[in-house]
C-alpha cells in the first residue's frame, strides 16, 4: 500500500482534481497455489473521494469483505495497488457487535483504547471527556462508559463499535456489514445515526453490504460486485433508477416489496452459469447520459442491455 | 369461510428466572393459527416472538417458567368428533391431556413432555431456525442427517428412507440430489443449507411449520428464493405456517395475517391488508415508517428509544415512553385489545371512544396512499 500524505485534507470537492482519497487499481487477490489456487478478486478498480460514501454491494462470496480487508491491510493483495492519500488513520467497524467487543472491558476502555495506545490525551480527565463526548455522539449516555458490553443490546453495541472507530478521527471508515446483524428498526436507527455523523464529521465511508435497500440511504455512489468482478458503478440514483447489468437488476428486484398485494414474482432470475455472460471478456463501458455510470461487460452485451440507447437511434 | 383452527395460544405468560432477577418476557399472548394460513409474528428483538414459539415447541431454555396460559393443538378431523379417546397417535398416547371446554384440542403445555417430544415436535410441528449451521451436524453427510430425521419418526423403512430423502431434496430445489446426499454441510452455501434444513423440517410431513427468521442470515437474492420456496411448499402441502421476522417486506411477501408484538404482548393483529393499509397502533406506524423502500426520497424513519427491559412490569402501556402519540392514560393503565373489525384488533388507547382523534403521521399516510396506488396499477395491469 502506498501512502502519500500530500493531500489537501480540507477539500471535500468531489471528482475535482485527480487525486482521490482512496484509489484501488486492478486489485487482484488469490489464495492457494497450483491447482488449489482460487482467485476471489479479478482486477477491481474504484476510487473514493474525500467526504464521500461509497457503497460496495454484492452477495456473500463476491469478495466485498476481501476488498475491505485489503484496504485496512489485513490481507496482502496478490496484484494491483491501493493508494491512500489521507493524513489520518483508517478505521474499521465490524459486522458482529457481539464478538468484536471484549466482554471483560468497560465500554469506556474499549472506546478509549486507541487514545490510550496512541497516548493522544494529556490527562485522564481529557481522555474521559473525549470518551463521554463520543458516546453521546453515537447516542449512548455518558454513564455507559462504566458498564460492560454484556449489559447492552446488539444495536447499542454496534454504536460502541462506531464510537471506537470515530474517536480516532479517521479520514476513512470501512464498515463491513455493520448493520446486517441488527433488527430492522435498530438498523434504521444506526443508519440514520451514521448519516448524521457523515454530515457532521465529513468522514469518508466505505460501506460494504449485501442489502441495497439500506446502502442507498448512506451512499453517494454504489459499486456492484459479483464473483470478484466489479460489474457496475454509478451514483446511487443511477444504480437504482437506471440499472444496466442484469445482476444489478436482479439485486434490486430481490428487495422485498413491503406491499402485500403487489408481489411481483421476481422474473429477472439471473444465474451467472446460464446467463451466457462472461465476466472475463468484459471491459468498462460508460453509460450514456449517466454521469460516472459505467458497466463492465462486452460491447455486444452493452448494446443488448441498452446502455447506449441514445447512440443507437 | 375460515379454515378450522389448528393451533391456539391462549393468554400465554412466561417469565425467566435467574439468581438475580425475574424477567417477565411474555405477558399474555393470544394467537390463533388456522389450517393452511401463514401468520407472521413481527417485532423487535426481545419482544417475545421466539420465546412464544419455543413454548409451542416445548424447547424453552432453563429458567423459563410458564406462569399461565395454554397452547392447544387441534389434530386432524378424525380427532374432532368428541369421541373421547380419539383414534390415532394423539388420543391414546397423551396422558395428562386436557380438553378445553368442548374443543378436542390437546394442551401442549400440560400434556406429558415425553409424549409431546415424540408425537408433536418434528412430527406435527416442525421448526426452521435462523442459522442453518446450528441445525446441521457438520460431521455427518446431509443424506445421513436427512435419513436419520426420516427414520427416527418411523414412517419409512429400508430403501424407502433414502428415496424419501432424495425426493425431499428435490422438492426444496437442490439439483442432483443423489450426488448431494453424500456431501457435508460445509460444502453447501448458506442458502442451500437453509433449503436442507427446510427439507429436514418437512421430512415427517408436519402440519405446522414454524420459521424463526429463516432468511435473516441470508443475502437478499437468496432470501427471495427461500421465501418463494416456503410459499410454494406451503401451498403445495397446505401447511400452516408461523413466520417470525422483523422485516415487514418479508411479511408482505409470505403472510396472510400479521401479529405485531411489543414487550411480550400482541399489540396489533389483523390480515396483511388490515395491518399494511390501515395500521392503528402507533408502534405499527413506526415499524411501517421504518421500511426502506425502493424509492429514493426522504430519510429513513426510526422509532426512538429502545424496548423496555422487562425485569419489572411496565406501568401502563409498555410502548408509551417511545410513543409520540401517548395519552395521559397510557402511563397509568394498560390498554385492552380494541376491536376494529372481525379480523383486525389493536391494543392502544387511541382507539377508545374518549380518546382524541389522532391522525397517522403524514409520511406514513403518504406511503399508504402510494401503496394503494401501486395496488390499483397492479390490479389494472392484471385485468
Amino acid at each position: 500500500m502506498s501512502h502519500s500524505g500530500n493531500k489537501d485534507a480540507q477539500s471535500p470537492a468531489k471528482n475535482s482534481g485527480n487525486e482521490h482519497l482512496l484509489k484501488v487499481t486492478d486489485l487482484v487477490q488469490s489464495f492457494g497455489q497450483g491447482k488449489n489456487k482460487v482467485t476471489v478478486l479479478h482486477g477491481v478498480s474504484f476510487h473514493i473521494d474525500q467526504g464521500e460514501t461509497y457503497g460496495l454491494v454484492g452477495e456473500s462470496g463476491s469478495g466485498k469483505s476481501t476488498i475491505g480487508k485489503c484496504i485496512i491491510g489485513l490481507n496482502t493483495p496478490s496484484g494491483g495497488s491501493i493508494e491512500y492519500n489521507g493524513d489520518k488513520s483508517i478505521q474499521m467497524i465490524f459486522q458482529d457487535p457481539m464478538s468484536s467487543l471484549n466482554p471483560r472491558r468497560k465500554i469506556g476502555d474499549i472506546v478509549g483504547m486507541g487514545l490510550d495506545i496512541g497516548k493522544k490525551c494529556a490527562s485522564k480527565q481529557e481522555r474521559n471527556e473525549r470518551i463521554g463526548e463520543m458516546l453521546e455522539k453515537v447516542g449512548l449516555p455518558r454513564e455507559s462508559a462504566e458498564r460492560y458490553p454484556g449489559q447492552f443490546s446488539g444495536g447499542q453495541r454496534q454504536r460502541v463499535g462506531i464510537a471506537r472507530a470515530l474517536i480516532m478521527e479517521p479520514e476513512l471508515i470501512v464498515a463491513d456489514e455493520c448493520i446486517a446483524a441488527l433488527d430492522a428498526s435498530v438498523q434504521a436507527q444506526v443508519v440514520m445515526m451514521l448519516k448524521k455523523l457523515q454530515a457532521e464529521t465529513r468522514t469518508t465511508f466505505l460501506f460494504i453490504s449485501h442489502d441495497l435497500s439500506m446502502v442507498r440511504y448512506l451512499s453517494d455512489r454504489i459499486g456492484v460486485l459479483h464473483l470478484g468482478y466489479l460489474l457496475e458503478e454509478g451514483s446511487t440514483e443511477e444504480i437504482f433508477l437506471n440499472p444496466i447489468h442484469p445482476y444489478t437488476k436482479n439485486l434490486i428486484a430481490a428487495i422485498p416489496v413491503p406491499n402485500p398485494v403487489v408481489q411481483y414474482k421476481n422474473e429477472i432470475r439471473y444465474e451467472y452459469g446460464t446467463s451466457g455472460v462472461l465476466y472475463e471478456d468484459g471491459s468498462w463501458h460508460q453509460v450514456q447520459g449517466g454521469k460516472d455510470h459505467r458497466v463492465f461487460c462486452t460491447d455486444r452485451e452493452f448494446k443488448k442491455w441498452g446502455g447506449n440507447a441514445d447512440e443507437e437511434e | 369461510m375460515e379454515n378450522r383452527k389448528i393451533l391456539e395460544i391462549k393468554d400465554l405468560d412466561i417469565s425467566f428466572h435467574s439468581t438475580t432477577e425475574t424477567v417477565h418476557a411474555i405477558r399474555g399472548v393470544d394467537l390463533t393459527l388456522r389450517q393452511g394460513e401463514t401468520i407472521a409474528l413481527v417485532g423487535e428483538s426481545g419482544s417475545g416472538k421466539s420465546v412464544t414459539m419455543k413454548a409451542v415447541m416445548g424447547i424453552l431454555p432453563e429458567g423459563a417458567v410458564i406462569n399461565k396460559g395454554s397452547v392447544i393443538y387441534y389434530g386432524p378431523d378424525d380427532l374432532k368428533n368428541g369421541s373421547g379417546a380419539a383414534p390415532g397417535k394423539i388420543g391414546n398416547a397423551a396422558p395428562g391431556e386436557e380438553q378445553s371446554d368442548g374443543d378436542n384440542g390437546v394442551d401442549l403445555l400440560k400434556a406429558d413432555k415425553e409424549w409431546v417430544r415424540r408425537n408433536m415436535r418434528g412430527r406435527r410441528i416442525a421448526m426452521v431456525f435462523q442459522d442453518p449451521m446450528t441445525s446441521l451436524n457438520p460431521t455427518m453427510t446431509i443424506g445421513g442427517q436427512l435419513s436419520l430425521a426420516i427414520s427416527s419418526h418411523g414412517e419409512e423403512k429400508g430403501y424407502r428412507i433414502k428415496e424419501r430423502a432424495v425426493e425431499l431434496l428435490r422438492e426444496v430445489g437442490i439439483t442432483e440430489p443423489e450426488r448431494r446426499m453424500k456431501q457435508y454441510p460445509h460444502e453447501f452455501s448458506g442458502g442451500m443449507r437453509q433449503r436442507i434444513v427446510i427439507a429436514m423440517a418437512l421430512s415427517c410431513n408436519p402440519e405446522i411449520l414454524i420459521c424463526d427468521e429463516p432468511t435473516t442470515a441470508l443475502d437478499v437474492t437468496i432470501q427471495d428464493r427461500i421465501l418463494e420456496l416456503i410459499v410454494s411448499l406451503q401451498q403445495k402441502l397446505s401447511l400452516s405456517v408461523i413466520f417470525i421476522t422483523h422485516n415487514l417486506g418479508v411479511v408482505a411477501k409470505v403472510a396472510d395475517k400479521v401479529c405485531v408484538m411489543y414487550a411480550g404482548k400482541v399489540v396489533e393483529k389483523g390480515t396483511v391488508i388490515d395491518v399494511f393499509y390501515d395500521p392503528r397502533h402507533p408502534y405499527t406506524w413506526g415499524l411501517l415508517s421504518a421500511i426502506p423502500g425502493t424509492g429514493l426520497k426522504g430519510d429513513l424513519y426510526s422509532i426512538p428509544g429502545t424496548p423496555p427491559y422487562l425485569s419489572k412490569d411496565p406501568v401502563g402501556d409498555a410502548f408509551a415512553p417511545r410513543n409520540p402519540y401517548a395519552l395521559a392514560i397510557d402511563f397509568k393503565a394498560e390498554p385492552p385489545m380494541f376491536r376494529i373489525s372481525d379480523t383486525h384488533y389493536a391494543a392502544t388507547w387511541l382507539l377508545d371512544e374518549r380518546a382524541p382523534k389522532v391522525k397517522r403521521p403524514a409520511e406514513l399516510e403518504e406511503h399508504i396512499k402510494e401503496m394503494r396506488k401501486e395496488v390499483a396499477e397492479y390490479v389494472a395491469l392484471r385485468e
